[in-house]
């Protein structure tokens, strides 16, 4: 079906964290997730201050170091070494999952294998290995006040994972607030998925045809931007 | 007579561990505050059947090595070692390698219990604070939520998860007196300074030992009342060299080939 949009530009996972990033506010505290979520800290728009906040107990560090260059008693949720920044502070995994569960983090960015129409979130275990990796996801879908998913629109198969009903194991219900993906910004309403921006190139018809539930669009619908 | 808590060595540390023994193990992963020689210690004594409550199963210095990181051990020694009956953790597996973990999981030798973070850290810390459970609504509509008790409260689902009680909390901190008082450093307080004291006996993995009265009482994150050993590690603490294994080389090739799905 989609041998037509195949040769069509996609935001690459660079852009995806620069559109992402966008919905940073000024004094937000924001979670980032593993992967593609991380590239969203080098992108925090300019003149907004924003601190971000790691699950094993840390508000408020800077960059990744160089590779081999870090302090490995200071590291991100990948475990990746990272820079200090004055105002810093550091605390236990009780104290990091207070601030997650209770509501005090503003923003939590996570990838995920699937959506649903519903904001229903699976991504934490593919289910043909048996097995997969909590880690803080759950707390962090539940907990944190808007849950941004940056992820590939479809599978490398070109199935959607946006649908009607996820069929992965849940991570957790109604909690996905917007999705970024390489083609679309889709918002999450009580009245369902909102289209609200579209890749340059893109028709809203041409993301409908790699989305299982029915996208409504937004009468501002407009391409989408990094500025 | 003058409290001491400071025992001479590791193995001194964990000499009473018995098989089947629940154990705390504390740190994140390897690189934020795992107490490797401890661990090694276990190791070294043997005991068996042991259920470790941990963050993390374990990933092991071979994968390690081959992504070009030198670490000490971490869990992975002991579930190697067929030590492990059950891990109770919220990360079983890694993304870039099948763990030895896995391995033994597809095998039906170990069992898997698993949790979520901030659910794993209340469990633990309501274990340490004589509570009898925690609500929470993380979980609900998930596989976490199986065979355990529902509540509605204020209008609000919330799952009862119950308190890990341990026979031993083995935690890695930077400096500590002969009181058993803590101070860790930067992300390493993870996990260490929750299971200090949700044990019967807390073991402390420490850089260095200070004098009483040298860790300003302000700043202290760890009172001594949660410790009960305190065990300090030699100067440098480095992994040694370690072959890869031809099973981790190709377990990490599969995950690359995999990547992007």
């Amino acid at each position: 079906m989609s041998y037509i949009m195949e040769d069509k530009f996609r935001l690459d996972r660079q852009t995806i964290g620069l559109r992402v990033a966008r919905e940073f506010q000024d004094g937000d505290v924001v979670n980032l997730g593993i992967g593609m979520p991380g590239m969203a800290s080098n992108f925090v728009p300019a003149g907004r201050e924003v601190i971000f906040h790691a699950e094993m107990g840390v508000l408020g560090f800077g960059e990744m170091t160089a590779p081999g260059e870090g302090d490995y008693d200071l590291v991100n949720a990948g475990g990746q070494t990272v820079h200090e920044l004055p105002g810093m502070s550091c605390f236990d995994h009780a104290e990091a999952f207070t601030m997650i569960r209770g509501g005090h983090v503003d923003v939590s960015v996570m990838g995920a294998f699937q959506v649903s129409e519903k904001g229903d979130l699976a991504n934490y275990m593919v289910p043909e290995r048996k097995v997969g990796v909590v880690g803080g996801a759950m707390d962090l879908a539940i907990g944190t006040k808007r849950l941004i998913i940056s992820m590939t629109h479809t599978t490398k198969d070109g199935q959607p994972r946006i649908l009607k009903e996820c069929t992965y194991p849940i991570t957790a219900l109604n909690c996905v607030d917007l999705i970024v993906t390489d083609i679309a910004v889709i918002e999450v309403t009580e009245n369902g998925l909102v289209l609200k921006e579209i890749a340059p190139g893109w028709t809203p018809e041409e993301v409908q045809s790699l989305t299982e539930p029915t996208l409504i669009v937004d009468p501002d619908c407009q391409e989408i931007t990094l500025m | 007579m003058p409290i001491n808590k400071i025992v001479s060595s590791f193995d001194d540390a964990v000499a009473d561990m018995q098989d089947g023994a629940t154990i705390l193990v504390g740190g994140f992963g390897v690189v934020a505050g795992a107490p490797s020689l401890l661990l090694e210690a276990v190791a070294r004594k043997g005991v068996k059947d042991l259920t470790m409550v941990a963050c993390v199963a374990g990933f092991g210095k071979d994968v390690w090595s081959l992504l070009g990181f030198k670490f000490p051990e971490d869990q992975d020694i002991l579930v190697r070692n067929g030590q492990v009956k059950k891990a109770i953790t919220t990360a079983p597996v890694s993304a870039i390698y099948e763990n030895n973990f896995e391995r033994l999981l597809r095998a039906g030798k170990v069992e898997l219990e698993m949790a979520s973070q901030g659910s794993l850290a209340e469990r633990i810390r309501a274990a340490k604070a004589g509570l009898g459970g925690v609500y929470t609504p993380v979980g609900i509509g998930t596989v976490l939520q199986e065979g355990k008790e529902t509540r509605i409260i204020d209008g609000k689902e919330y799952i009862l998860e119950l308190p890990i009680k341990a026979d031993f909390a083995l935690i890695k901190a930077d400096k500590a007196d002969r009181w058993g008082n803590l101070v860790y450093r930067r992300t390493t307080r993870t996990y260490n300074a929750v299971m200090a004291g949700a044990a019967a006996v807390t073991v402390a993995e420490v850089n260095e030992i200070v004098d009483l009265g040298e860790l300003d009482a302000d700043f202290i994150h760890t009172p001594g009342i949660y410790v009960d050993r305190v065990v300090v590690r030699p100067d440098v603490v480095e992994g040694a060299e370690v072959e890869i294994s031809e099973a981790a080389r190709q377990s990490h090739q599969k995950f690359l080939e995999r990547k992007g799905n």
